[in-house]
């Protein structure tokens, strides 16, 4: 009998204590973020896909082609090509597409480039319908985005006044490459569909990369 | 013109309008109530609830119900097709009907009956009675052990339920339910819940009736009828579109019922607890208190397990209420003369 009280002051007693730790709660902000409408920042390290960089003043690749990152890959994603431009001392990168299908985000290529012509990227909103918006052809990003920056147009005329004899952009390309600089922003994005824009913050666009 | 107004003043339009007030009134908080539970549950796990839809998603009560109501209403194989369709009218028409009887405030009655209480407990028996027919006649393992779950429990609680309302009664002296609030005029410590002269017990007797009342409703943590994470939606299981919406529906009306019972039974109704203003405001503020204290229990505790579900009842609260019922009637006896204030 005696224990049955007890049993039942107890109970109560941690029902209540219950009500009062919920009530607490319950006037806390809430902890939790409301995904699309904000994000919570990407820590520094983040591997994404991985990305050309671009040379601030130029606005075009730091890479020249010299395929250790091709080697590196254990995947074999990664398929490079270069071409030497009239007067340039280094080759210049015309092809880098990533079969990110296969990529396991290892990061050997990243570390194998030695002048820092590649990086993770931030973008995390992958989706695709199929498996070819998943081959990326990184080139054409990286000049789709030199020129939504309004870094590639204007910089490289004055290069090539300044270098004298500096072909223009059509030059830069392969004969086979079919993309025009008029082309270009169309045809990336329908390369690289998959990169949409991501929410506020997420593609931070970093200038001092070299 | 006078004419008009005779008709309209007559006793079968008030009831008629009093029911439409009752059902609209009943539509719209079942609806609003949803949205507060959601909120509320977002709250009480430190998340915002519904923001989408509406500002602070407030228009989502009316999509659900767009979304309900455009859905069909699927008649399964091998179900009693006449109990299946009579069950989520027979759940719905008594939570109404107390309703009506019910005194928002001291002119805001839909009918005006001495033996409203008896009324309103001889209805809320039915609610049973209609959970059951969904269950059995739905053909379905799961609506089939909810309908078992639900008769046992509510045989379980009815005991105590009634047991309170007697002694109650016995304090009272009346089962009309505006004489009852009229009896609590002046402060908070005229409320029933507080007259300790008749009943020393008055507060434990007040938590007897909520336990119940939130066992009745199939309320967590006693959600027994539609346990969702183990009998799919329970009772409910084979209702689809609006046919599981009036269950919905019933569960929230039965809250208000319930919360309103509680309020006019120990609260003091429409009364003031200051001494002024009284009226529906009170009425309205102290019920949705209960409703409000209904939803903060439900997240807080975890369903209980059935035999604790019965032993609480059989072994805790019948003896209580027992208790408090020959207490509550000693003390008229010897303090009140037998037939109370």
């Amino acid at each position: 009998m005696k224990n049955a009280f007890k049993e039942i002051a107890t109970g109560f007693n941690s029902l209540v204590t219950g009500l009062r730790i919920t009530m607490g709660q319950f006037f806390k902000p809430s902890v939790t973020v409301q995904y699309p409408h904000e994000t919570l920042p990407i820590p520094p390290r983040f591997r994404g896909h991985i990305e050309l960089v671009r040379d601030p003043e130029t606005g075009r690749a730091i890479c020249f082609a010299c395929k250790l990152c091709e080697r590196a890959c254990p995947s074999d994603c990664i398929v490079v090509d270069g071409a030497k431009l009239d007067g340039a001392k280094k080759k210049s990168v015309t092809e880098y597409k990533l079969d990110f299908t296969k990529c396991s985000l290892c990061g050997s290529c990243v570390e194998a480039c030695r002048d820092g012509a590649i990086r993770f990227s931030r973008d995390y909103n992958l989706a695709g319908l199929n498996k070819e918006e998943f081959i990326m052809d990184l080139f054409a990003k990286l000049q789709a985005e030199a020129q939504a920056a309004g870094v590639a147009p204007a910089q490289k005329e004055t290069d090539a006044i300044k270098a004298g004899q500096r072909a223009p952009q059509q030059e830069l390309r392969p004969a086979g490459a079919a993309q025009t600089p008029s082309a270009t922003p169309a045809a990336s994005e329908e390369i690289s569909g998959a990169h949409r824009a991501p929410p506020q913050g997420a593609e931070p666009v970093k200038k001092d990369a070299a | 013109m006078t004419n008009l107004l005779k008709i309209l003043l007559t006793e079968p339009f008030r009831l008629v309008l009093a029911l439409v007030v009752i059902m609209s009134f009943v539509g719209l908080n079942a609806a609003y109530l949803v949205w507060v539970e959601r909120k509320g549950a977002g709250r009480f796990q430190r998340r915002p609830g519904p923001t989408e839809v509406g500002y602070a998603g407030l228009i989502q009560p009316i999509a659900d119900a767009a979304k309900l109501l455009s859905k069909q209403l699927i008649l399964p194989d091998g179900v009693d097709a006449t109990l299946f369709r009579l069950a989520p009218l027979v759940v719905m028409a008594p939570a109404m009907i107390s309703l009506a009887l019910v005194p928002f405030g001291e002119k805001l009655v839909g009918r005006d009956i001495n033996i409203g209480l008896l009324l309103i407990f001889a209805l809320g028996s039915i609610n049973v009675m209609a959970i059951m027919l969904s269950g059995w006649s739905s053909r379905n393992k799961y609506a089939i052990i909810s309908a078992a779950r639900v008769v046992s429990q509510n045989v379980a609680y009815e005991i105590p339920t009634l047991l309170v309302v007697i002694t109650m009664i016995l304090a009272t002296g009346s089962m009309d339910l505006n004489e009852i609030v009229r009896q609590q005029a002046g402060f908070f410590w005229k409320w029933n819940l507080f007259r300790l002269d008749v009943n020393p017990l008055a507060p434990v007797t007040f938590l007897v009736f909520y336990i119940c009342m939130l066992a009745e409703t199939n309320r967590a943590p006693f959600d027994m009828a539609e346990a969702e994470s183990e009998l799919v939606a329970g009772a409910y299981t084979e209702y689809s579109g609006m046919g599981f919406g009036v269950f919905f529906m019933a569960e929230y009306a039965n809250i208000l019922l319930g919360c309103s019972v509680a309020t006019v039974l120990f609260l003091g109704g429409w009364q003031s607890p200051v001494g002024i203003w009284s009226g529906l405001f009170w009425f309205l503020a102290k019920m949705y208190f209960l409703v409000f204290s209904v939803i903060w229990i439900r997240w807080t505790f975890p369903r209980t397990q059935f035999y604790g579900l019965l032993n609480l009842s059989w072994k805790i609260l019948i003896p209580v209420s027992l208790f408090t019922l020959i207490l509550t009637s000693a003390m008229m006896k010897i303090f009140h003369g037998f037939h109370g204030v």
